[in-house]
């Protein structure tokens, strides 16, 4: 902060006073020593020393101050040190003169506007020409020798907002309006403008001429620009537009740099930023003092880019230093990188980055060269050697994810459907599953299932898988004799050939399975619903021994042949069998006494590929790096894979890890399931899941409520038999036979009976079996 | 009374049904089309509003984008928003309309049976909305930061800006059924659906009879019409003339616009008992019901200072503030607030050719003046001139105390004037007074915000 620098005849640092009240202007001296600050309550000159303000002259005198004193802005003469005007917020103009002998330094007062004045602004060159701008919509130049204006502008539209001398043409002036319009005048001819053009949409509250380029105007509106025209043509062209966060109150170009330019807001945002127009999306510099509003910002000199002078509301008077600014660019990001809603990803970078590297090249990459095309040619071309900042320009490229892939979810459908939680023994569940994981290109899931099977499959069971694998039987036990090394890769291609066929039975018989299930109407089925009345738990056990010839036979034999409880509750029950086989060692004996079973063939196999681990070691040596590894799947959001392990270990891992979490991941892989619509899998999660919590959701509103369908009362107890009516209820409109099974029926005209009966009939019919003329539809 | 009976079944009590009708160029307007869009029809206040009907279609913009479009606030609570609102000024045909839409929306339904049956979240409002309905001046950053601040029934800053907004237009709306003489909607009144006794068609007659009761007094007063319109008419050219040499100092206009407010304590509607708030259905949706206006400038006590136009202007502040919590509704309340104030048709009464824009910026700044806020660049002295004491008595009481107005007051000011131009006068009323309320609480935001 103490740094001192020391260009052109200026010295001094970062530093600031209290004022009284808040500021509304400010405004300097042409020899930078003195700073004039006006606002409601205010209006001193401060004199600029190198090591502080101080206070040299309150303007404000007179013991009721008028509402004259009350300034909108203020202008100090460039070329008369003396000289200043101020806009007063009740209409009126006025100079003062510095060098008037008496305490009050109030020269000349101007009332001729009807409203607020908004500016004022002296000739740059020209000494007693001053030219005002009002919110009545006209604008007047005054010559301080007369009383009166020497003539009115009319802007024919609203307010006047601000007005500035040309710097460069002698008899031209800027005016911008609250309606968006900025306005060329030629001081000669107050009859009408020279040129009119829109720039903002909203009020334009401020513009600045460049002090070098000629047709140079920076216009800063309500709708947070700062837009940068070129007036040196015919057409008005827009060069440059930096986007700001707030409305830009104040513009003021940086003296001896080109594109510099400094801002600050009217509302919310409180810092003043500096500009390069070329790099209009990120601030060249930042000055963060300000407590409120900025409303007042000026260069000190002329010609000295280093001091930038500003008024606040929060009723200080700052002087920035530079050198003291906070460069945003240094702490921005230099690359960008983003995912789009379907899936596609956009990345942006320097461009010289993005160029170089040609072997990139993907699939569907677009390219957007020049962020911005309003760069000009040359600047890329030559660079400024004085400028302060590489210039950078920054290439955005946009990867779209291939037409086909919806959202990038399949593989989660896929897996899910495909993946085998149960039904065969553990170590071809494992298999089945990495392979599924491989050909959805998911190597790690693949490895990890592989893995899997390796740490927890039994040595060689001939007895056990016989019982299951009989067209292949010695495939499975070897597995335990590759090394953790070779697992995947080697594994997968050797028994590829033998797995092949295999996962085809596998998958068909799978397939048939669900095929079964949804005919037989699971949770899936809107239209039709089971006719049966109570579930009964017990029922549900004592029937499950009747479950192999049930299956083969179901549609061969007339529905009522089975009792229609044991029909629904089948298929809840028919995996349970199956997958407890390939786990009955465990279940019949404790692990380690599995383990104890066949610790010499492990042994042997051992010494033949060199496993760094012991072959003694009991799978529940790996049941910490397994639970490791599910929360790891778990935390990076794929839940389906920790879910399914769990399932596929069953006994071996589930008591490692807490019932809370094991409950948390079934619900969020159930609810994933369910979000993709796929019933099946997430009732088969839900059946297999070990968790009390989970299990019941299947209990959930199973109970149906039926009425008798002859005297629509609700039919309370078990049985066919209607208490009131004594009449059968449900009755076939087929055969007439009371439905003791599966019941179907028509929402449309509530006539039903037999699924099968119902089927057939509407076969060969599009009318109710019942004949009431209804048309109904089996879907 | 048979005449009384014969308008009050129009849109509007105070005018006849024949001269909206006659007046109302709408049927191919687009402004129609924006209410059927929203609306499925044309309420009574559209009608009486189309008598305007450019300002009608910045108004109805305005108005559905509040209440229908992407906002910070979910479409529910608007409605009670806006229930709220007009309840502190018991306007029933506001409440009945809005509790319609509440129901249609279909949830929450209870909330209708009160405010206690409301989230805390909305009942926190109460406080800045009866500040606003009837003392805006005293809202303070206090009241902001009580909302706003973390906790369980906090407001994000862009629902509170909605908030505000909603507020302060059904606060002014308010202003306008009732300034105007807005009879309910017979379809309102008629939707048995309607939780019980909210909207009883007792309930519509018993505002429409308290508006209409006293029309006996204004025959009498029309005598001296024809040279009252030319006397106004000599005092807006002469004051256009003097503007020239009158060099009042400081000090006078500072007084003018203090003689001003203090006048405006003395201006009281008569008749009216300060206490009876009657209870009516409406009072279910009010806390606190015996706060109403109090005068800005009161005598002999502290007055809060006066609100400087000049420093938080609607154009520079206010817009930018609101745009940036609530974008889009700044661009819209903008566009309203200079369509009132631009409004003119160069008509006075049957003179054609007039510059009313100094009548217009009396109204607008007198309204602004009650509720202390001064331009710096305005002659207090002009409002004096201009507005006679009824016209006044008028102003004030359709401003700050809505629902007193009555058929008399109504009739009572610029006798030989079209209806058109009263309910104009109307428009200016109420885009004045939601100016001023939203610059007072946009004002405490900002300075919450700092």
């Amino acid at each position: 902060m103490e740094k001192m620098t020391k260009v052109s005849t200026i010295n001094g640092r970062t530093m600031f006073c209290h004022l009284d009240a808040p500021a509304n202007a400010i405004s300097v001296c042409r020899d930078a020593t003195q700073v004039v600050v006006a606002g409601r309550n205010i209006f001193k000159i401060y004199g600029l020393e190198e090591d502080g303000f101080v206070e040299r002259l309150n303007l404000r005198v007179g013991r009721k101050p008028s509402l004259n004193f009350s300034c909108a802005d203020v202008m100090w003469h460039q070329m008369e040190e003396n000289l200043l005007a101020t806009a007063a917020t009740n209409g009126a103009v006025v100079t003062w003169n510095l060098a008037r002998p008496c305490r009050n330094k109030q020269e000349q007062l101007f009332t001729e506007h009807k409203r607020t004045v908004n500016k004022v602004c002296f000739h740059p060159t020209e000494v007693h020409m001053l030219l005002s701008g009002s919110q009545d919509g006209f604008m007047k130049c005054f010559d301080l020798r007369k009383k009166e204006s020497v003539s009115t502008f009319s802007g024919q539209s609203e307010s006047v907002r601000d007005v500035q001398f040309s710097m460069k043409d002698y008899f031209t002036f800027a005016a911008s309006f609250e309606n968006g319009n900025v306005q060329l005048w030629d001081i000669r001819r107050p009859d009408r403008y020279e040129r009119m053009f829109t720039a903002h949409t909203g009020p334009v509250f401020c513009c600045d001429w460049h002090p070098e380029d000629r047709g140079w105007l920076a216009t800063g509106g309500r709708d947070k620009m700062v837009k940068v025209w070129d007036m040196s043509t015919n057409r008005v062209k827009e060069i440059y537009c930096v986007q700001t966060i707030a409305s830009v109150a104040r513009v003021k170009w940086r003296p001896e740099r080109r594109y510099h330019l400094a801002t600050c807001s009217m509302m919310v945002d409180h810092n003043i930023y500096v500009w390069d127009v070329r790099r209009p999306f990120i601030p060249f510099a930042t000055f963060e003092e300000h407590k409120d509003v900025t409303t007042g910002i000026v260069w000190r000199h002329q010609h000295d880019p280093y001091y930038l002078l500003s008024g606040s509301k929060d009723s200080t008077l700052y002087q920035h230093m530079f050198k003291d600014a906070s460069r945003p660019v240094d702490r921005a990001n230099p690359e960008g990188l983003c995912f789009g809603l379907f899936g596609d990803l956009a990345f942006a970078a320097k461009e010289s980055l993005m160029t170089a590297p040609s072997s990139v090249g993907e699939v569907g990459r677009k390219t957007y060269p020049g962020g911005d095309r309003r760069y000009p040619i040359f600047f890329f071309k030559k660079p400024d050697v004085t400028e302060q900042f590489a210039q950078v320009s920054s290439a955005l490229s946009v990867f779209e994810s291939e037409a086909g892939s919806a959202v990038g979810m399949d593989w989660f459908i896929k897996t899910a459907q495909s993946y085998l939680l149960s039904g065969k023994p553990f170590g071809e569940l494992c298999e089945h599953n990495a392979q599924v994981a491989k050909r959805l290109n998911r190597p790690q899931e693949s490895t990890t299932w592989t893995m899997l099977r390796i740490m927890f499959s039994e040595p060689a069971n001939p007895s056990m898988s016989a019982n299951h694998n009989l067209n292949k039987s010695g495939n499975l036990p070897l597995v335990n004799s590759f090394g953790m090394k070779e697992m995947s890769a080697a594994l997968n291609e050797r028994n590829k050939e033998n797995r092949q066929d295999n996962i085809h039975n596998l998958d068909s018989n799978h397939n048939n399975n669900d095929d079964n299930e949804e005919t037989e109407g699971s949770e899936g089925q809107a239209e039709y619903l089971f006719g049966d009345a109570e579930l009964d738990d017990d029922d549900l056990y004592s029937m499950e021994h009747e479950n192999p010839a049930a299956e083969e036979t179901e549609y061969l034999l007339p529905q009522e042949a089975f009792p229609i409880r044991h029909e629904i509750m089948d298929h809840p029950s028919a995996p349970e069998p199956l997958q407890e086989k390939p786990e009955s060692p465990h279940v019949s004996g404790s692990e380690a006494e599995s383990m104890c079973l066949t610790p010499m063939e492990s042994f042997s196999l051992i010494s033949v590929s060199q496993l760094l681990f012991s072959p003694h070691l009991p799978p529940k040596f790996f049941c910490p790096i397994v639970k490791e590894m599910l929360c790891y799947y778990a935390e990076q959001g794929d839940v389906q894979t920790a879910v399914s392990v769990l399932i596929v270990l069953g006994e071996r891992i589930r008591k490692e890890i807490d019932e809370l979490t094991q409950e948390h991941w079934y619900m969020s892989y159930i609810d994933l399931l369910q979000r993709f619509e796929l019933w099946n899998v997430s009732n088969e999660v839900i059946k297999l899941s070990t968790c009390g919590a989970i299990t019941c959701l299947n209990q959930a509103s199973t109970t149906l409520h039926i009425n008798c369908s002859n005297c629509k009362r609700p039919m309370s107890n078990k049985g066919w038999i209607c208490d009131r009516c004594h009449q059968c209820a449900s009755v076939c409109a087929v055969c007439h036979h009371v439905v003791k099974g599966l019941f179907v029926w028509c929402q449309g005209c509530s006539h039903g009976g037999h699924l099968e009966h119902v089927k057939d009939w509407l076969k060969q019919s599009d009318h109710c079996p019942a004949g009431c003329g209804h048309l109904c539809e089996y879907t | 009374m048979k005449m009384s009976r014969h308008i009050s079944t129009g849109p509007s009590s105070f005018i006849p049904e024949n001269e909206i009708i006659a007046a109302t160029p709408l049927s191919d307007s687009t402004v129609m089309y924006l209410d059927e869009e929203f609306n499925g029809r044309v309420d009574n206040l559209t009608q009486v509003m189309g008598l305007h009907p450019h300002y009608l279609q910045a108004f109805l913009r305005c108005h559905y984008y509040l209440l229908r479009m992407d906002g910070p606030l979910p479409l529910h609570y608007r409605h009670y928003i806006a229930i709220m609102a007009a309840a502190r000024h018991q306007c029933s045909v506001l409440v009945c309309h809005h509790v319609q839409e509440f129901e249609q929306i279909g949830v929450c339904s209870d909330w209708l049976r009160g405010l206690e049956f409301c989230p805390q979240r909305l009942r926190n409002l109460n406080e800045i909305n009866k500040i606003l309905a009837h003392r805006p001046w005293l809202i303070t950053k206090q009241h902001i930061q009580a909302l706003v601040k973390t906790g369980e029934h906090s407001w994000s800053l862009a629902e509170l800006v909605h908030a505000v907004v909603l507020l302060a237009h059904f606060h002014a709306l308010s202003s306008f059924v009732f300034g105007s003489g807005v009879n309910p909607d017979p379809e309102v009144t008629d939707v048995s659906g309607v939780p019980d006794d909210l909207c009883p068609p007792a309930m519509a007659s018993l505002c429409t009879c308290h508006l209409t009761n006293s029309n006996q007094a204004n025959r009498n007063s029309q005598r001296n019409a024809g040279s009252e319109l030319e006397a106004l008419m000599e005092r807006m050219k002469r004051l256009l003339e003097e503007k020239e040499d009158d060099d009042a100092s400081e000090e006078e206009m500072f007084t003018r616009f203090e003689k001003e407010k203090k006048e405006s304590l003395l201006v009281v509607s008569k008749g009216f008992d300060e206490e009876g708030v009657p209870p009516s259905p409406v009072a279910r949706f009010v806390a606190d019901p015996s706060f109403g206006y109090q005068d800005f400038a009161r005598r002999s006590e502290d007055n809060p200072p006066t609100f400087k136009a000049q420093d938080y202007t609607w154009e520079d502040h206010g817009f930018s503030l609101l745009n940036r919590l609530y974008s889009d509704v700044g661009h819209l309340l903008d566009d309203k607030f200079r369509t009132a104030c631009d409004l003119t048709y160069y008509n006075m009464a049957s003179h054609e050719g007039v510059d009313t824009s100094m009548l217009r910026r009396a109204l607008f700044n007198y309204v602004h003046c009650m509720y202390g806020i001064r331009h710096d660049d305005y002659d207090y002295g002009e409002v004096n001139q201009l507005l006679e004491s009824s016209l006044k008595v008028y102003i004030k009481t359709v401003t700050c105390y809505p629902e007193r107005t009555t058929r008399r007051m109504y009739e009572s000011y610029w006798h030989q004037f079209r209806h058109s131009e009263k309910v104009h006068v109307n428009l200016l009323l109420m885009e004045a007074r939601m100016q001023a309320e939203l610059l007072y609480a946009l004002r405490a935001i900002t300075h919450y915000m700092t």
